[in-house]
């Protein structure tokens, strides 16, 4: 009955950006050892400080084991089988967008990313990743005139080297974890965002992460650097063709407050989930880290994530600066046997430090849809304070939902609060909307998008209603 | 006066309706016609099968058909989605109103009042049209603006609930409302104003069917039939005083019914 009846709405999902664009690809051998790394810096002209940097985070990630505490089930990766550098043949030096092969336009047109100079977005500046390399950041002239950096990391180790030594690696250090050690060693492109002393960035920054090639893997690495008093909102969204086989993924975001300043970033992943039956799909395995630096700053998380076949994040904040503030939103939809364990880490160690999260997880299908957060109290976070909110849906009777919150306090005069709830879909709630003529999936949908309001509602406006549809998308069974 | 009605065709028939939830008989031959402008009455026991009636009418899926017809307007609906059946003009008022958190009131009135103008070829509303709308349909339930920002039923009290019901079929305009127990719960005034509102949307062309136990709704509503509902059965129809009689010996004067039969 009704859960039959959800099980084949939800199954029959379409993926809409699963196409590939083909083109002219530079690959380098497959696998990674000491000269891998000296080629990718080499191919993009780095200087000898980010060479160290990587070699250093190789050895590191060479000591280290894969972590398994999450439970994931998931064939070995091997590491030595992924190419670890691909870009699509241009022309040497690309001056204007006029000079972008035309196919990569194309590929960024069908999925709803514009960048030519005529049809661009006109409310957002874009940065559009393609594989291993940025292939246009727009806005980039009127950005500037607010003193706004916002270009590909790449292009920001050319030529603001001096931030990048001062700033990359203090968020997550190579050795964090396993992937942030391999992103460091051989990431590939990615975003690097300035905002100056004062200044409130005049338009939404947004970076847009295409894989398109089987058999590369994708590490992209983001700086975002807020100055005193600044503020900035950056959207981030991801997809990837349908391939039968794993990609992996493991990127590297680091976020920096000063006194007053305030980062939202937003994310709507869907890379490529894999089939029904779990084959293919990309594995995500993702270190977000935001460092409130300074007092008063402030860093958002708002993400939704639907894609992937494993989804291992979790967007985090240091709340160092007093009176600092962290925020995490997220929505989580798993279906089929997709697997997602994500949540945040909130480290209170400033004084007067506040965080809130309201986390969100919907499981379909035979999927497993966890939430795995940690509140920290340090010993000088005094006046502290932290809510936590983590509800979950249940869509059919084969999902599956895990609450993991950890909780540290060394400081007594701090206050957490925790709160959870785990919901069906029942079928008496269907029935109702459908006795009052409402069909049955869009029935679903709208009490899927209910259950998602209060994090929605942290979502730039224009990313609202596009994660709302993706949101039904995946639940109609109904190509948008 | 009944012969007159019955010129017109029935609105709905049930014709020897038997059926069943997890292979358990709830319903075992239950025949039931409702012609334009008629209000029906069914009384009975709690478990008898009349809440169960009024879902399988609305298509509720738990239940299975196993015997029986149930036709709407001449066409046979026993296969129909309740969302079709809702469309198409037939309306379940519930005993209890299921809440939806995060579904914004307007919103759900909204998309369901346009399915059902989508199904009568009319118009759909945007959103300030329908404030229009239902502003005017708040009036006949005497329902403050502020319940439409809040969340489907969510922390409504029953009185406030069971309103909401009300608004509903005034927005849904439908051929026939089936209102399961629309009456319990609610006081003296609640019940003014549900009755009220349920005479104001009903006209010459609509059929009612009222599931109650208590006599003071039918006071305020005078149905033109009453039937007594007893193990899955209509034993016994006649008219309003037929209620008048029930509420003065009791449902252990209906068990006679049975043995009688």
């Amino acid at each position: 009955m009704v859960n039959e009846n959800l099980v084949k709405a939800v199954v029959k999902e379409p993926y809409k950006y699963g196409f590939v664009t083909d083109i002219e690809t530079e690959k380098i051998a497959k696998g990674l050892n000491e000269d891998i790394i000296r080629l990718i810096s080499q191919k993009k002209e780095e200087p000898k400080f980010l060479l160290d940097f990587r070699l250093k985070a190789f050895k590191k990630w060479q000591k280290m084991k894969e972590p398994d505490w999450a439970g994931l089930g998931y064939k070995k990766i091997d590491y030595q089988d992924i190419i670890y550098y691909s870009a699509p043949k241009q022309k040497e030096k690309i001056s204007s967008l006029d000079e972008v092969d035309p196919k990569l336009l194309e590929t960024f047109d069908k999925l709803g990313i514009p960048l030519t100079e005529q049809k661009k977005l006109t409310n957002v500046a874009v940065d559009a990743v393609f594989d291993s390399v940025s292939i246009a950041t727009t806005f980039r002239e009127e950005l500037a005139e607010h003193g706004v950096i916002f270009c590909s990391i790449s292009e920001a180790v050319k030529n603001h080297a001096d931030l990048i030594e001062k700033y990359l690696g203090t968020v997550v250090p190579a050795s964090d974890n396993y992937f942030a050690a391999l992103n460091s060693a051989v990431f590939s492109d990615g975003s690097f965002v300035y905002i100056p002393k004062g200044v409130t960035c005049p338009m939404d920054l947004s970076s847009y992460f295409r894989i398109n090639s089987g058999d590369s893997g994708q590490f992209e690495r983001t700086l975002i650097i807020a100055e005193e008093s600044s503020s900035v909102s950056y959207l981030e969204g991801c997809t990837a063709p349908m391939f039968d086989t794993n990609t992996l993924h493991a990127a590297v975001v680091e976020l920096i407050a000063l006194d007053d300043a305030s980062i939202k970033y937003s994310t709507v992943q869907n890379w490529y989930a894999g089939d029904e039956e779990g084959i293919g799909g990309i594995f995500n395995f993702v270190t977000k880290r935001g460092k409130c630096l300074g007092k008063r700053s402030k860093i958002s998380w708002s993400q939704v994530e639907t894609g992937s076949a494993i989804t291992w994040k979790y967007p985090s904040c240091l709340l160092l600066g007093e009176e600092s503030v962290g925020e995490f939103y997220s929505v989580a939809l798993t279906n089929n046997l997709q697997q997602a364990d994500t949540g945040t880490k909130m480290i209170h160690i400033g004084p007067k430090t506040k965080s809130t999260i309201v986390s969100k997880g919907i499981s379909a299908g035979n999927s497993i849809n966890s939430y795995r957060g940690l509140v920290k109290m340090g010993t000088k976070a005094t006046g502290s304070r932290n809510y936590s909110q983590c509800d979950s849906m249940l869509i059919g009777d084969q999902a599956s939902a895990n609450t993991f919150p950890y909780i540290k306090s060394q400081q007594p005069n701090s206050e957490i609060e925790h709160e959870a709830s785990t919901c069906r879909i029942s079928e008496d709630q269907l029935f109702y909307l459908q006795s009052r003529g409402i069909e049955f999936e869009e029935a679903v949908s709208m009490m899927v998008s209910g259950f998602c309001r209060d994090v929605f509602n942290q979502l730039p406006m224009e990313f609202a209603a596009e994660a709302d549809k993706l949101l039904a998308l995946k639940l109609e069974g109904s190509v948008g | 006066m009944q012969s007159k009605m019955k010129e017109s065709d029935p609105i709905l028939e049930v014709e020897n309706l038997s059926a069943s939830t997890d292979n358990l008989p709830i319903l075992k031959g239950v025949s039931l016609t409702v012609y334009p402008g008629e209000i029906h009455a069914i009384m009975g026991r709690n478990g008898c099968g009349k809440s169960t009636l009024s879902k399988i009418i609305a298509g509720h899926p738990s239940y299975n058909i196993t015997n029986g017809d149930i036709k709407f307007l001449g066409e046979n609906i026993n296969s129909l989605e309740p969302e079709e059946r809702a469309q198409s003009g037939i309306f379940l008022g519930f005993q209890y109103p299921i809440e939806i958190p995060g579904v914004s009131n307007l919103e759900f009135l909204r998309v369901s009042t346009n399915a059902r103008r989508k199904f009568l070829n009319k118009e759909e509303l945007d959103t300030f049209d329908f404030e229009e709308l239902v502003k005017e349909k708040l009036e006949i339930v005497k329902m403050d603006h502020a319940f439409l920002s809040r969340s489907v039923n969510q922390g409504f009290s029953g009185g406030e609930k069971k309103r909401n019901e009300i608004l509903q079929m005034a927005l849904l305009e439908p051929k026939i409302a089936i209102l399961d127990e629309t009456d319990s719960g609610l006081d003296i005034d609640a019940l003014r104003i549900v009755a009220s509102g349920i005479k104001k949307i009903s006209n010459a062309q609509t059929g009612i069917i009222l599931i109650t136990h208590y006599q003071r709704l039918l006071d305020e509503i005078k149905p033109n039939y009453v039937h007594v509902m007893s193990d899955g059965q209509i034993i016994k129809t006649g008219e309003s005083d037929l209620a008048l009689e029930l509420e003065k010996k009791g449902y252990e004067w209906t068990d006679n019914f049975i043995k009688e039969t």
